[in-house]
């Protein structure tokens, strides 16, 4: 390695230019078509009714809601039980902001994900004093305590709850119309931002604390602080869900806001799809609203199927059914792994008979990527 | 022959630790495993032990395979390891340490009275935590912890490690008394002269391989040091 | 001040079933580090597998224990050693998932079973009957034999775990699985016992609960949060913390129901978080 230039005159080949690649086929295909289906969403209003508007903006918040949680625990490696808080939490800051405050209903939206991620500060630092499954029914205790909570505010409707009646005042066309982009943008920011934060710095910090706390600790990575972002970026995207949904709902309850529901549907859909993967929550969600559809008759029975299907998923196939397709495929819809591209340089012509230098130089692992390609051939 | 190995490869994920080992014990033998940090000695006697996952007749027992069986199998078979680090269990007494050891129920003449006949400053210290004891007696406590399973062949991994000479002495001290009733032993060691003197036979590791092996007695301390190292194969 | 002897009263007695549920979900938690999110749903169970015993066969609920706390035994061990051992590894995540698929299943399955309707194991007489305690406290009869069943239980545990070879092999798993092996411990067996006996507990905790209170399929999760609270309470790492953990949280709901009947619950989750924020590893942990 090293010692190769002590033993030959030093015409030392100037360092390449080291590029990464991120972009695969796959990934290009997946761009075009995710650009397609963005303009079909975003044009439902011309081509569907106000029921379809529903359901999309259904399914939409349940793969939001699935992202933070993969984020949260496939990337952050936080299994958390208690999301339904802060889907709660932005249900009750909207009701404040848009009905108590009269702010503009639409701008509360993204004011209530930033008070709710404010809220996940001081929540944060108590719960993750947990480790692990205790960290888990920790902050499934915090979202008890906040819906009793709010189950006792008379003010805000107590028990039963209050409705957005100030939302009568925008026509109906409109409110419905607005809502529904307000869900299409979430959507495309949540997905969007997700993979460009996740081929950030950060990302690579976040993916490295994923695949071992300690190695990423020994290079430097402050991993409390990167698990308590996560927490608190988590917390934002679960706000502004359920400040949108029960925006579009026009009720705001405490035992439907703070539904575990919430947050099994969002675990029941990572897990399925794949966790710690991009591609895991919609392949997921696509499963969950299958199953749905199928089993929508069978009341209890429908639920039991979903958990039978996530045991088995969890003791079969623990990386779900996009973690599966990817072990054998290795096709990445959103890629991430960085590959090295590098342009070798050619060596110059050595002087001959320095046999020891030579013999050495053969036995010496091919470690230096920079001169791999081209040095046997000046072989002696 | 009691114990052999035929070609035993083994592996820690994708890294290769052991390439083809080639070894034999007969009853009541001692031998000893040389060779530098790294050489694939604790891999070696995990792998006997069944703690690593090998080729089925890789390892022998009687002739019969028992290679990747599982340790809690192993030992009930008569393969009793010492494992490096000693690895007492942190919540329990030195004697509920030792009588872990007696869940292989095998028959033999090794009990908890046997153990402190042959350590008795452990007899001292039975109800004391296990990990409160000195690194010396920590190491009695596993070794007797092994005879317990009143085993027929005994692996003790690097016994030496982290104790002072005088302590070492006391401990090998032991170990003529159990070959002398027909317990096999294979140590493995960082200390040539303290594995010349215990065993009859030798091995030398290095990278994962066999380099050398002989009676202890017919091997020079050249031969070993260039076995040891590896100077042997820049020379030819 | 006679009244609120009375209400530290009843939480001590409240809690001694809470410690119950408590120990329970250490047990899997210390030898396996394990945490059964169905925890709640398998107390609730295990009332729901009583009540046909004691409505239809027309049992005494005391009878009843052994009967599901036999048949809880056996779930507990082929549970561990079919499906959870398969999943005990480096990641947490796929035991935590898999007890959560069991508590969907659990909850919804009880629900097409048996419906939504409150239920409740009735003991006739033994229910109301009280013991005087001087002139002015009465103490109900069946609480202090629930509370004085699980003083009993939690000493039969800790007499296991420090004199039996199980014991021993439960606790040399729990240290050290990979060297328990080389003694001849079958870690999956062991795991096996440690789930088992966490159910025979959760029996006996969940005929108890449902003889003292009405429940629904849905109930099971608030009883895991009450084990987990008393846990955190007590701190890990000792049968007895854990026991007065649980006996704390007790109080704190029995206090806090004094001055509103829906407070309850509530103090005692305040209370949890207060200790988690003051004394993250719980009042009465043992460093391991």
């Amino acid at each position: 390695m090293s010692h190769r230039s002590d033993l030959r005159s030093p015409v030392a080949p100037a360092a390449p230019a080291v590029r990464y690649e991120v972009a695969t086929r796959a990934g290009r295909i997946t761009a075009g078509a995710a650009v397609v289906a963005c303009l079909a969403l975003v044009a439902l209003p011309l081509w569907g009714d106000a029921a379809d508007a529903r359901f999309v903006i259904e399914v939409i918040c349940y793969i939001v809601l699935a992202q933070m949680w993969n984020l949260l625990a496939g990337y952050g490696g936080l299994v958390s039980i208690g999301q339904q808080g802060f889907v709660g939490l932005g249900a009750y800051a909207i009701l404040v902001f848009a009905q108590h405050w009269g702010l503009n209903p639409f701008w509360s939206i993204p004011i209530s994900g930033i008070v709710v991620a404010l809220c996940a500060v001081p929540i944060a630092k108590l719960v993750m004093r947990l480790r692990g499954g205790y960290f888990a029914v920790g902050t499934w205790v915090v979202a008890e305590v906040m819906r009793i909570s709010f189950s006792n505010l008379s003010v805000l409707g107590g028990g039963s709850g209050q409705s957005l009646t100030v939302m009568t005042q925008i026509e109906r066309a409109t409110r419905e119309n607005v809502t529904y982009w307000i869900a299409c943008a979430l959507l495309i920011a949540t997905i969007g931002g997700m993979y460009a934060l996740l081929r950030s710095r950060f990302g690579l910090a976040l993916m490295a604390v994923r695949d071992s706390e300690a190695a990423a600790e020994s290079q430097g990575i402050d991993v409390t602080a990167m698990k308590f972002r996560v927490f608190v970026l988590a917390a934002l995207g679960c706000g502004l869900v359920g400040a949108l949904y029960y925006l579009s709902v026009l009720r705001v309850a405490p035992n439907a806001s703070f539904d575990l529901n919430w947050v099994v549907v969002a675990i029941f859909i990572v897990v399925i799809g794949g966790i710690g993967t991009m591609e895991g929550p919609i392949v997921g969600a696509a499963v969950f609203f299958l199953l749905r559809w199928l089993l929508a008759d069978y009341g209890s029975v429908y639920w039991i199927a979903m958990g039978v299907v996530a045991i088995a998923v969890m003791v079969l196939f623990p990386k779900g059914l996009w973690g599966m397709v990817r072990g054998r495929t290795g096709i990445d819809l959103f890629p991430l792994q960085m590959r090295l591209a590098v342009e070798a340089e050619p060596i110059a012509p050595r002087p001959a008979g320095d046999s020891l230098a030579s013999s050495i130089r053969r036995e010496s692992m091919p470690s230096a990527p920079f001169t791999a390609s081209r040095s046997s051939g000046a072989d002696s | 022959m009691l114990l052999s190995t035929h070609d035993l490869v083994a592996r820690y994920g994708q890294f290769q630790a052991l390439f083809g080992i080639d070894l034999e014990v007969a009853e009541g033998e001692a031998i000893a495993i040389i060779g530098a940090n790294g050489a694939g000695k604790s891999t070696f006697l995990k792998a006997v032990c069944g703690q690593l996952a090998v080729a089925r007749d890789a390892v022998r027992l009687d002739g019969r395979g028992i290679g990747g069986i599982g340790a809690a199998d192993v030992v009930r078979l008569g393969v009793a390891m010492v494992p490096e680090g000693r690895r007492l269990f942190r919540s329990l007494s030195v004697e509920e340490n030792l009588r872990t050891g007696g869940f292989a129920r095998r028959p033999g003449p090794w009990n908890l009275e046997r153990v402190y006949a042959l350590f008795p400053v452990l007899r001292e210290r039975r109800h004391q935590p296990g990990t409160s004891l000195s690194g010396g007696q920590q190491q009695m406590v596993a070794i007797g912890r092994a005879l317990m399973s009143n085993p027929r062949l005994l692996l003790c991994d690097e016994l030496s490690l982290g104790l002072a000479p005088t302590v070492v002495k006391d401990i090998y001290a032991a170990l003529p008394s159990l070959c002398a009733e027909g317990m096999a032993i294979v140590i493995v060691e960082q200390d040539i002269d303290l594995a010349q003197r215990t065993a009859s036979r030798l091995y030398c590791f290095m990278h994962g391989r066999v380099t050398l092996s002989g009676a202890s007695g017919a091997l020079g301390k050249h031969q070993i040091a260039a076995a040891y190292f590896g100077l042997e194969e820049v020379a030819s | 001040m006679i009244e609120w002897l009375d209400t530290v009263i009843q939480g001590v007695l409240l809690g001694g079933l809470y410690a119950l549920f408590a120990i329970g979900l250490s047990v899997t938690y210390g030898v396996m580090r394990l945490v059964n999110i169905a925890h709640g749903d398998f107390i609730i169970l295990a009332a729901y597998l009583a009540l046909p015993l004691v409505g239809g066969l027309a049992w005494n609920p005391f009878a009843v224990i052994p009967a599901v706390a036999i048949v809880m035994f056996a779930l507990g061990y082929t549970l561990q050693r079919t499906l959870l051992n398969r999943t005990l590894g480096p990641d947490i995540l796929p035991p935590l998932l898999v007890t959560f698929g069991f508590s969907i299943v659990i909850q919804n399955g009880l629900r097409e079973a048996f419906s939504s309707d409150s239920r409740s194991l009735p003991l006739g007489a033994l229910e109301t009957a009280s013991l005087s305690l001087g002139d002015t406290i009465a103490v109900g009869w069946f609480p202090l034999i629930a509370f004085l069943v699980a003083v009993a239980l939690v000493f039969a545990l800790s007499f296991v775990l420090s004199r039996t070879n199980t014991g021993i092999a439960l606790r040399a798993t729990a240290d050290d699985p990979a060297t328990a092996a080389l003694t001849g411990i079958r870690s999956a067996h062991v795991y096996g016992l440690a789930m088992a006996m966490s159910f025979t507990l959760v029996a006996v905790g969940g005929v108890f609960s449902g003889i003292r209170t009405t429940f629904t399929p849905e109930s099971g999760p608030l009883s895991l949060l009450y084990s987990f609270e008393a846990v955190v309470i007590g701190g890990l790492g000792s049968l007895w913390g854990t026991f007065a953990g649980a006996v704390i949280l007790g109080v704190a709901q029995a206090i806090g129901a004094k001055f509103d009947a829906g407070f309850g619950i509530l103090t005692g989750h305040l209370v949890f978080l207060a200790v988690l924020l003051i004394r993250p590893n719980g009042l009465f942990a043992k460093t391991r």
